[in-house]
């Protein structure tokens, strides 16, 4: 692997008593896309905020492109592009002047900005609507927006907390494309997320937080290859939740049990399969195991609402 | 226990630390400029109704009722008084509007702030910036009610070429002064306690509508040191023709408003964005 375009090493943060974020050291390989997924409140924002110098670490320290945070923060950030969670666009403004604007505040001079409006508003699929202001955007352009207003200084490196929240399945997907050409053309991502089929499409590792602390780190494959059963088979309907406890617990791995539905991780599902049509009155789902398998597995099913 | 093996423990900075604005305010400067552009005529109108219906209801029909004034020994109309004291005023609402209610819709409602501090700008630009603005535009709100007051020929007093850099530091002064309570604001209805408990009593203490000689020793005590009472101690004069007596106590006095309110304001807002 080459050096890291981006290194974070034993970074913390408390907010009063309470540790946002624990001992997390990660680091960003030049093309590389890393994931960040943990649950609401696992320290995804706050290590962002970090990253861009406008939290102060308690503990730690965070390199990248060969300078120093906070010290060079305002020489890193001319490096990255950042789209936040919610919307900072300018509402007063068109979609081309968004960009004119934020090109400014990279130092760049006007002309430059100018000539290089068409291409970012192409790349986001707003051509038609450069004289539009965000007022009149849906959600998935507003969110292309902000994604083209990231790239106006050619960043080598994008931070993206998560880019594609809210969006209807057809916004995402050409969210999920343009993200892809970035990679393609070399740029470096970090993206946090909620949607484990994001994680999954997009990113080259991914890296689990849960309560500020790294819990897991890897390639997506290999995380479920290592945490999880190959085999997933839910079963839910009336009665259901008997068959937790009966004998056809002892033809599965590992049985968890989710509100009506009981899940059976196995490393060969046929048996279990075979036992649970004698009860047609189950519904029953067969499939791989997947990343939110890995995911709850890792950070339990318990609902974290913000404190 | 993980701290134990960091190379580099960060510093945590004081907020107070001194202010380091940089050139990099410019494009935040401009982008106030550039939505400003847009809706320049309709809110250079609302800037200079209000002055302008007190000028001419005061300075007209008061001025009716008492005639002429003697300040320092010269015999002035009272709608000179008046409007040599309220263009003042107007430097003080202007600025004082622009840097709570517009500079919070920045910061707070459109997070517009946030967006700029992703890019290489630092909070204390940011901060700067709004408050050159909010001077710039008390500045442009004066510069058309003087255009005013010439073509009803109030004052022709060469010596209002002087007023209008210093109003340009009166509104320096207030602006500075507001971003203290924009830094300290949960919402709009915050504003209401510094117009009503602040910017009011100021405007009738500031000498804008009678004298100071008028008032009670007590009161008179408190009113020398208001920042509008010394702006207009300055501009007035220079409405009549004459130069201002004491003009580096009236000068330094908002100074040092002017720079004791910035340094409060800037530590305010790091503290506020937990920086």
């Amino acid at each position: 692997m080459s050096s890291p375009l981006f290194s974070v090493e034993h970074l913390s943060k408390r907010f009063g008593d309470n540790l946002v974020v624990d001992d997390l050291s990660f680091a960003i390989a030049p093309g590389e896309c890393l994931g960040v997924i943990g649950p609401n409140g696992a320290g995804k924002t706050t290590t962002i905020r970090m990253c861009l110098g406008l939290a102060a670490p308690d503990g730690g320290s965070i390199h990248a492109l060969g300078l120093q945070m906070p010290r060079d923060a305002l020489a890193i950030k001319a490096q990255i592009g950042v789209v936040t969670q919610m919307d900072t666009l300018d509402p007063d403004f068109t979609c081309a002047e968004n960009l004119l604007v934020y090109g400014r505040y990279f130092g760049m001079k006007d002309a430059a900005i100018r000539a290089r409006i068409p291409a970012l508003l192409e790349f986001a699929s707003l051509t038609a609507k450069a004289d539009a202001k965000p007022g009149q955007l849906s959600g998935g352009m507003k969110r292309r927006l902000s994604l083209a207003r990231a790239l106006v200084n050619d960043p080598k490196l994008l931070l993206l907390d998560e880019p594609t929240t809210g969006l209807d399945p057809q916004a995402r997907h050409l969210m999920w494309e343009r993200l892809q050409l970035l990679l393609q053309q070399g740029k470096s991502i970090l993206l946090t997320t909620h949607f484990m089929d994001e994680a999954e499409r997009l990113c080259s590792r991914l890296l689990v937080l849960d309560h500020g602390k790294k819990i897991a780190e890897g390639k997506p494959r290999d995380l479920i290859a290592q945490f999880l059963e190959p085999d997933v088979v839910e079963v839910f309907g009336a009665g259901a939740l008997a068959t937790a406890e009966g004998p056809l617990r002892a033809l599965a791995a590992r049985v968890e049990v989710s509100g009506e539905t009981v899940f059976f991780y196995t490393d060969s599902a046929a048996q279990l399969l075979q036992a649970l049509s004698a009860h047609p009155q189950l519904r029953t789902l067969h499939r791989p195991a997947n990343l939110e398998d890995l995911f709850l597995k890792l950070t339990g099913r318990q609902i974290r609402e913000e404190a | 226990m993980q701290s134990t093996t960091l190379q580099h423990p960060p510093q945590a900075q004081s907020p107070w630390r001194m202010p380091r604005p940089t050139l990099r305010f410019w494009p935040v400067f401009q982008r106030n400029l550039l939505v400003w552009r847009k809706l320049a005529i309709p809110s250079l109108l609302g800037n200079i109704a209000e002055p302008l219906m007190w000028l001419v209801a005061f300075g007209y029909g008061m001025g009716a009722l008492v005639g002429t004034l003697t300040i320092n020994g010269t015999t002035v109309p009272y709608i000179l008084f008046l409007a040599s004291g309220s263009i003042c005023m107007s430097a003080m609402n202007a600025a004082s509007f622009e840097a709570l209610y517009s500079a919070f819709s920045r910061m707070h409602v459109q997070k517009t702030w946030d967006g700029i501090m992703n890019a290489p700008v630092s909070l204390d630009d940011i901060v700067m910036a709004e408050m050159l603005w909010a001077a710039f535009k008390a500045l442009f709100t004066v510069t058309a009610i003087l255009g005013v007051m010439l073509a009803l020929d109030i004052s022709h007093s060469p010596k209002l070429l002087v007023a209008w850099p210093i109003l340009l530091g009166v509104g320096i002064t207030f602006s500075s002064m507001a971003l203290v309570f924009n830094a300290l604001a949960k919402g709009y209805d915050f504003f209401t306690y510094y117009f009503t408990l602040f910017l009011t009593p100021t405007m009738f203490l500031g000498g804008v509508f009678f004298p100071l000689e008028q008032l009670p020793p007590l009161v008179r005590a408190v009113a020398d040191w208001l920042p509008l009472a010394n702006a207009v101690a300055l501009v007035r004069p220079l409405f009549m023709d004459q130069w201002p007596t004491n003009a580096l106590h009236h000068g330094g006095v908002l100074l040092a408003y002017a720079l004791v309110s910035f340094w409060l304001a800037l530590g305010l807002t790091r503290k506020r964005f937990g920086q």
